[in-house]
């Protein structure tokens, strides 16, 4: 048997509008919709199940919450997730409170990622890019991105200047927006 | 306007939270002043968060939906009241009557196509509910670790490691069995590789580890649609996954 579900017709900014009115059923949408990265997200960067559950949990509440804080014309809703629990699972690694509230988390994405179609094709790119990454500069971003670590510790750890773990880590950045640009 | 270029790198580290000491102080301060260096760490973010969205891993327990759930019934929210409409209420009263006045009759027009579309919407979703509950009948049943799971071989053969990859490119659909997987060691999985036939890096599909007997499944990760498939494979890596397979590889299949 072959199910086939039509697109999603409802877009992430329509499914905040209903929060913001108290919707829970649109929350439980909004949560199957991009959970499963969220939690990836978590887990890879604090490897305990249980703890990531706990960032995928308290990412979703300060969502309810503070519905109105995510502006759609300030970038995708999947990839602000995203940067808020890479932030609060970092902050738990490394036992830091949170300095910045999910609401001030501001991001620019020139891409669209409003339906999976368009997310699986940015994720795509993304994977390309970083499989033709040097594997030095790959290996920096991801310390950074997924172990929260400073350049001063990734240069401690692979024995290359400070310099150069900073350059590595920008261009790396730079490369996965420029696999964007039209 | 462009962000100032001696700030590039360290405004990377500052989108990371990895800046620190004075460097932190002084980026902050100069963020406080420069608009094109508040925009180009939008955009960093926005980097980050494309970053993060390639991140592959497990579902989450579906007790963790549930967790969700039953805070948010704890917890209902307040419907927002914007504090500027508030002002503008106290202002000028008599204008807001009128405003409500006009809606009530715009929406008292609109009733009954509203009616109509709605019976509508519910016949559609009634439709829908049948067939998502009978797609979770399947996956359930492919999961479920208590179902019966057989591999029928040569009478005299010793059943050996042996996945099942089922894929349609058109729509990025794929449901993975494996049987007979040997255990891992401790904070390692098997992961799932799909070769596109351009020729393209392997794309990570999912990790996962064997039960007790040796049984798993990865069912509809999130995958692109269109993309064609040569073949699949198998390594073993860290429980997280990697995005880029490791050598040796354990099991491969194509077409």
């Amino acid at each position: 048997m072959a199910t086939t579900q039509p697109e999603r017709a409802v877009s992430d900014a329509e499914i905040i509008a209903r929060i913001c009115s108290g919707d829970e059923g649109a929350m439980a949408q909004l949560y199957d919709r991009h959970s499963r990265v969220v939690y990836a997200v978590a887990l890879r960067v604090l490897s305990d199940g249980s703890a990531a559950e706990d960032i995928l949990q308290d990412v979703f509440m300060q969502l309810w919450r503070n519905a109105q804080a995510f502006n759609a014309s300030r970038g995708s809703l999947a990839a602000w997730l995203v940067v808020i629990a890479r932030n609060r699972a970092i902050d738990k690694l490394r036992k830091k409170r949170p300095e910045e509230e999910a609401a001030e988390t501001v991001i620019a994405v020139d891409t669209d990622l409003e339906n999976a179609a368009e997310r699986n094709e940015a994720i795509e790119k993304v994977r390309t890019v970083l499989a033709g990454m040097p594997a030095e500069q790959r290996a920096a971003l991801e310390m950074a991105f997924f172990e929260g670590l400073t350049h001063v510790e990734i240069a401690g750890k692979t024995g290359q200047p400070l310099g150069t773990i900073k350059t590595r880590i920008r261009s790396g950045l730079s490369a996965v927006r420029k696999a964007f640009a039209v | 306007m462009s962000m100032h270029e001696q700030f590039a790198d360290d405004l990377a580290l500052y989108a990371l939270g990895a800046l620190q000491g004075r460097e932190r102080a002084e980026l902050q301060a100069h963020l406080t002043q420069c608009a094109a260096c508040r925009r180009e760490l939008q955009h960093l973010c926005g980097d980050m968060g494309l970053l993060g969205l390639a991140t592959m891993g497990p579902a989450p327990p579906p007790a963790a939906r549930n967790r969700l759930l039953s805070a948010l019934a704890k917890e209902p929210r307040v419907p927002m009241v914007r504090k500027e409409a508030r002002r503008w209420w106290l202002m000028a009263p008599a204008t807001a009557a009128i405003v409500l006045a006009v809606v009530s009759v715009l929406f008292w027009r609109q009733n009954n196509a509203l009616r109509r579309d709605l019976a509508q919407q519910l016949t559609q979703s009634r439709q829908n509910q049948a067939e998502v509950e009978r797609a979770r009948e399947v996956l359930a049943l492919l999961s479920a670790p208590d179902a019966m799971r057989v591999t029928l071989v040569a009478t005299n053969a010793k059943p050996q490691p042996q996945g099942k990859a089922i894929y349609r490119p058109q729509t990025g659909s794929l449901v993975f069995l494996a049987s007979n997987f040997a255990p891992l060691p401790p904070k390692k999985a098997y992961e799932l590789w799909m070769l596109p036939t351009s020729g393209a890096p392997p794309i990570p599909v999912g990790v996962f580890k064997p039960d007790a007997r040796g049984s798993a499944s990865v069912l509809m990760p999130p995958l692109p649609k269109e993309l064609e498939a040569k073949a699949f494979a198998i390594t073993i890596e860290p429980e997280t996954g990697s995005f880029t397979p490791t050598m040796p590889i354990m099991l491969a299949g194509g077409q």
